[in-house]
């Protein structure tokens, strides 16, 4: 299939490739991509893929994602690369690498931890063997991280 | 003198050495703690911030401050309720750390003093924070074992609620440090999360009934099951009934088994046992002193 079909190619920005089928809606949570988004951003879900069957894509337009932020997405694909384009040439891929901490992505799933308050601190998870665990009460998330992403408007109100 | 540690907010971040430093330290303070006094922590003042109520563990910070020559205010769960209005713990860690040199904070939340140590211009210890860690407790448990024991050999048998008791999971945590075997006795409804057993590896054995093991075993953890945890009273009676401690039982054991529990206690060890050489429970309750001594002492730079 051709895939240009599909996607258009870009001039300028970001291409996220390789995510897990279906879980494009989550990449953009984790990018905080939302009603409030002003680039141009497209995505295909389910595509074929050579390398590992079915895959979806993302891609942002005229907006260079930072690499901390892009390796967040590490929390819901492995696999996942980003290729940064500027005038339909591939500048930079890499594979993304989850960080050693995640602040502010992932929402702590025990209701009785100190984080899920209205204490002046953000969600803060440490990596353990490739797992999520609060940097407060302890809790490992083992499965299902993306239940978990924090929605762009919770974020806003964390931080402030 | 520089402390091995500037907050204590949970056990699994002390290493085998700094546990044995402070069990060897609370060693040194015991007499202190029996009917004496001492000044090395004149002119300082720890402040108690209690949360949600525990009157034991209050008093034997208090009584450990005291004994050392130091100073305690405390703020009281109405007292908190009343300034903490609307405030985040944040915010009154931020005031209280500037009174006083050394926090004690019990609080409902997990997490909640790793939260205030961020947010604290002093040492902050954790008196138990929810369902989560409360380290001085399991100091404790394991001063109990060193002293009236044997660290390094130790078979103990787990009893009673394993799946929410904290104490156990904080116990079973410090007891993976040492080489401990480690026998699980406890209704079917309340056995211990696998989480736990992951961690422990191959030290550790289900068994049915405390009986079966008796004779093999030199300490006895004994932990309170809830009513709450069961469906009607009539189950919660029969299950409790079933792991009572009782002074036949122990007459199978080895002559220096010893029985802990954390208190208060409710009917899971008969009173007839409190007269016997195997009950440690009240001596357990007063070796918080010493320990929590030790801990007083070191994060405020006296070691
Ligand atoms: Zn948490």
């Amino acid at each position: 299939m051709d895939k240009g079909l599909l996607i258009q190619k870009i001039k300028d920005g970001t291409v996220i490739d390789h995510i897990p089928p279906g879980k494009a809606l989550f990449v953009l949570k984790i990018l905080g991509i939302d009603e409030n988004t002003r680039e141009i951003v497209s995505f295909a879900m389910n595509v074929p893929s050579s390398k590992i069957g079915i895959k979806d894509i993302v891609k942002v337009e005229n907006r260079v994602i930072g690499e901390e932020e892009l390796n967040k997405i590490a929390l819901i694909g492995r696999d996942v690369t980003i290729n940064i384009v500027q005038n339909y040439d591939v500048v930079k891929k890499f594979k993304v690498k989850l960080p050693s901490e995640v602040i502010g992505v992932v929402k702590c799933p025990n209701p009785s931890c100190i984080s899920n308050t209205s204490e002046p601190v953000s969600y803060r998870f440490v990596v353990v063997d490739g797992r999520l665990k609060c940097h407060y009460c302890g809790k490992i998330i083992s499965k299902d991280v993306e239940k978990w992403i924090v929605k762009e408007d919770v974020k806003r109100e964390k931080i402030k | 003198m520089m402390s091995r540690f500037r907050h204590l907010i949970s056990i699994e971040e002390l290493s085998k050495g700094d546990v044995e430093y402070i069990l060897s330290k609370a060693d040194e303070f015991e007499d202190i703690a029996k009917k004496s006094f001492s000044d090395i922590l004149k002119g300082k003042l720890l402040g108690n911030l209690f949360f949600e109520p525990s009157t034991r563990t209050r008093m034997s910070f208090e009584t450990a401050m005291k004994r050392l020559g130091g100073e305690v205010i405390n703020l009281n769960t109405a007292e908190i309720s009343s300034i903490a209005k609307g405030e985040t713990l944040a915010d009154t860690i931020r005031v209280v750390s500037g009174y006083v040199d050394t926090i004690v904070i019990r609080h409902p939340k997990e997490g909640s003093a790793k939260l205030a140590a961020e947010f604290s211009e002093v040492p902050v210890i954790n008196g138990g924070d929810g369902a989560g860690q409360h380290p001085t407790q399991t100091l404790l448990d394991l001063y109990t074992i060193w002293k009236e024991g044997d660290i390094n050999d130790i078979r103990i048998a787990l009893v009673g609620d394993l799946k929410y008791s904290r104490t156990v999971h904080s116990l079973i945590k410090a007891l993976s440090l040492f080489n401990a075997e480690i026998y699980l006795v406890s209704p079917e409804a309340l056995r211990l999360p696998i989480q736990f057993r992951e961690e422990l590896g191959n030290n550790v054995v289900e068994v049915d009934s405390l009986e079966d093991i008796i004779g093999e075993i030199n300490v006895i953890y004994v932990t309170r099951i809830q009513k709450e945890r069961f469906p009607d009273l009539d189950e919660y009676h029969r299950v409790a009934g079933s792991y009572r401690i009782t002074r036949k039982m122990l007459e199978n054991g080895e002559e220096n088994l010893i029985v802990m529990h954390p208190l208060p206690r409710v009917d899971e060890i008969s009173p007839e046992v409190d007269a016997t050489a195997h009950a440690m429970y009240f001596k357990q309750a007063f070796y918080g002193v010493p320990v929590r001594m030790a801990i007083l002492s070191e994060v405020m730079g006296y070691g």
